[in-house]
């Protein structure tokens, strides 16, 4: 049972990790951001590519992945999103555009391919990253295996939650945002760069987004379209939590991981993505702003 | 004035537009008779695997092999003494695509055979163009079976060509209790059934027989319920057809949760080279996989086969894999078919191919002329630490093509023949 709970809370920081970056986009700014699996693609393929050509460690492609997805997500903001504020639709087919862009510029090198020129790292391929032996040992306490890797994730996932919950709630910045995500117009009439604000915010999901794929790039595998199914999940935990609340982004990750935990052992696999998203239905159903929410004003 | 270019611009794409349709569809006109293939001149073949999308880290390389296989039956003087020439079109891994870019391969520049494919559901999806048109596709994919297509040659090796020598091979080492785990979907669920036969037969049995949905990478769960039953003794091996980036998430998985090949082995019959370099060799070491082709097979054909397509595609460490090999060979299967019937019809061709046999890099192979599957040597292969397998077993001559083997067919009670498919039978199985 220990075993079952504890693969639960590692499936739940799996979701959480992605679903941060979403409750911070999607959340705060009410973008629905399509391209955030691509984002988080890319931050695999930071980790492949600074072990490649800058030799760094695991570790170290963390903050390179973050800055990476951080500046490729500002880029985003500053070029498609920001000419469609208010038009959710709208934001949601040009994201998904702009996540097939970067899948196939991946798959076909930046284009390079069509040259006959192959750069390693790249390609349609599959990636191989290698986790540092640190994080392989496995650990056993009497009949119960610590598994380093997923501890890890978790113990990861904590922080940045931390980190996360600070700048929203204890710095200048988060107030702002806090502020342009409850009332737009009002928050700007107070001074408030509303646009610089909606930047940098993304540019923040998105770097969230870039160093949870590292983190998945030692547990599943990196390819071009790793980051769709994950996508998926990650919208699911903030529509369950409820938007634009980090407790509830939380939450839902707890339940649907160690729902789908419990299901997948006791049953099996395919029926608990059954189980997982019927229950998602009924939440919504019962609950259309999620478990958590701010009262509408 | 404006209302008079308009029309005039109207008038024009009119004419036009109905050039086109009188010269662009030709076929309309000899529809269901036989087409005219060019009797000199360069022979065009179709070449269709996705170089984009999804599967096209596979498919591009089978295409890059087909090519390469061209050019060293031109390099030998062509067919017929005419030059092969390769079209080479990119269906993007979706089978609708598949379907339009085979009518243009067929109709649009008459290629009297198609060489294509990876996925099953991208060869469902041209069949129909195949059947109707009269022409010849060369599938090189080891799959499900099931299937009794006139109109294809399958070269790549169908379940009891991969199964039939493992599965005894597995229980006479000393495993009978197995695992059955695989992605859910057509291939990995009919290789199941055959292999539950075969474990029944030889007097093992299978304990489980489990599923993860294809495309998620979350194997938590299903190494904890194998490690389980196991620590319980109710399977003493793990039997994979798992299938594309999942293979990859699972051995890590399943290394992670503290297992090890050499308690608890993996049989597989997916995992080939090209999986165990992506997922790094480590992680494969010492589980094993069924194929009649592997890299490490040791004769002069396959290690210059081996060179010879490291050096065509520009990079030394690119592997070879089964269904590479059989890309390869059914491109001279083809050049003999179509040396033997002396021209280039596909049905003629098709005749001229039945019992037609070449030295492939895995050995001799030979088509069947029964169902136009191909004859094929199973090898077992151990995964060593370099990313190569050591073949560790190998079957002393190759093995017929059993396509309807998960439904009762046997050497002695033929479903696929060359009449057809003998659908009376398939009831009963």
């Amino acid at each position: 049972m220990a075993e079952v709970l504890f693969l639960g809370l590692s499936l739940a920081s799996i979701l959480l990790l992605v679903a941060l970056g979403l409750a911070i986009t999607y959340g705060a700014m009410g973008v629905i951001n399509m391209a955030h699996g691509e984002l988080v693609m890319i931050g695999a393929y930071t980790t492949v590519w600074s072990q490649l050509y800058l030799g760094l460690n695991f570790f170290m492609s963390i903050p390179v992945a973050f800055v990476l997805t951080a500046a490729l997500g500002y880029a985003i903001e500053r070029l498609v999103v920001r000419r469609l504020y208010g038009r959710l639709i709208d934001t949601l087919l040009a994201t998904w555009g702009v996540a097939i862009v970067i899948q196939q510029a991946v798959r076909v090198e930046f284009g390079l391919a069509f040259f006959g020129i192959h750069v390693k790292g790249l390609g349609p391929g599959l990636q191989n990253v290698p986790v540092p032996r640190i994080l392989r040992e496995v650990v056993m306490i009497g009949d119960f295996v610590i598994q380093p890797y997923r501890t890890f994730i978790i113990l990861f996932t904590l922080v940045l939650l931390v980190a996360t919950w600070f700048v929203i709630y204890r710095t200048s910045f988060g107030t702002q945002l806090r502020a342009v995500s409850r009332n737009r117009s009002m928050a700007a009439c107070c001074g408030i760069d509303d646009k610089r604000i909606n930047s940098l915010t993304f540019a923040l999901g998105s770097g969230l987004a870039g160093m949870a794929g590292v983190m998945l790039a030692g547990l599943k595998t990196t390819f071009p379209s790793m980051g769709t199914p994950l996508v998926i999940d990650g919208f699911l935990v903030v529509v369950v939590g409820g938007v634009g609340s980090l407790l509830g982004t939380v939450a839902g990750a707890g339940i649907l991981g160690e729902l789908q935990a419990l299901v997948a052992t006791y049953w099996n696999d395919i029926i608990a993505r059954a189980v997982v998203f019927g229950t998602v239905i009924l939440i919504i159903i019962a609950r259309p702003q999620g478990l958590f929410s701010h009262r509408g004003r | 004035m404006t209302n008079f270019i308009d029309r005039r611009a109207f008038l024009k794409r009119t004419l036009v537009g109905g050039a086109a349709v009188a010269t662009g569809f030709p076929h309309i006109w000899i529809k269901n008779a036989d087409v005219a293939y060019a009797a000199s001149g360069d022979i065009k073949v179709g070449v269709l695997y996705s170089l984009t999308g999804t599967t096209a880290i596979v498919e591009k390389m089978l295409s890059r092999v087909t090519e390469m296989a061209i050019k060293q039956l031109n390099d030998k003087g062509g067919v017929l003494g005419r030059k092969v020439v390769p079209i080479i079109e990119d269906p993007a891994s979706d089978p609708k695509t598949f379907n339009e870019k085979a009518n243009k391969l067929v109709v649009g520049d008459k290629v009297p055979s198609v060489f294509g494919s990876y996925t099953s559901a991208s060869r469902k999806a041209v069949l129909p163009v195949f059947e109707k048109r009269k022409n010849l596709y060369w599938y090189p994919t080891f799959y499900e079976g099931f299937e009794c297509s006139k109109n294809v040659i399958y070269t790549g090796a169908v379940p009891n060509q991969q199964q039939e020598n493992f599965v005894p091979w597995i229980v006479k080492q000393g495993y009978n209790k197995f695992f059955i785990v695989g992605s859910n979907y057509v291939y990995p669920r009919e290789m199941a059934k055959v292999c539950k036969i075969l474990v029944e037969k030889e007097g093992g049995e299978w304990a489980a027989d489990e599923y993860l949905e294809l495309g998620h990478s979350e194997w938590g769960a299903m190494v904890n319920k194998i490690k389980s039953m196991w620590k319980e003794g109710r399977v003493d091996c793990v039997y994979s057809n798992v299938v594309g980036d999942s293979i990859i998430a699972f051995r890590r998985e399943f290394i992670n949760q503290g297992l090890s090949y050499d308690k608890l082995p993996i049989f597989a019959t997916v995992n080939s080279e090209t999986e165990v370099q992506a997922m790094g060799p480590e992680y494969s070491a010492g589980s094993f996989t069924s194929f009649p082709y592997f890299q490490s097979v040791n004769n002069p054909v396959n290690n210059k086969f081996v060179e010879d397509f490291k050096s065509f595609v520009g990079d030394k460490e690119q592997v070879t894999y089964h269904a590479m090999e059989c890309a390869y060979f059914q491109v001279f299967l083809w050049a003999q078919a179509v040396e033997k019937a002396g021209e280039t019809h596909p049905l003629v061709v098709r005749e001229a191919a039945k019992g037609q046999e070449v030295d492939a890099p895995e050995g001799r192979v030979r088509i069947e002329p029964e169902n136009l599957h191909t004859w094929l040597t199973p090898r077992i292969g151990l995964w060593k630490s370099d990313g190569q397998a050591e073949i560790i077993d190998e079957y002393p001559k190759p093995l017929r093509p059993l396509p309807y083997s998960a439904y009762g067919e046997t050497t002695d009670n033929l479903y696929c023949t060359e009449k057809g498919l003998d659908t009376s039978k398939l009831k009963g199985g």
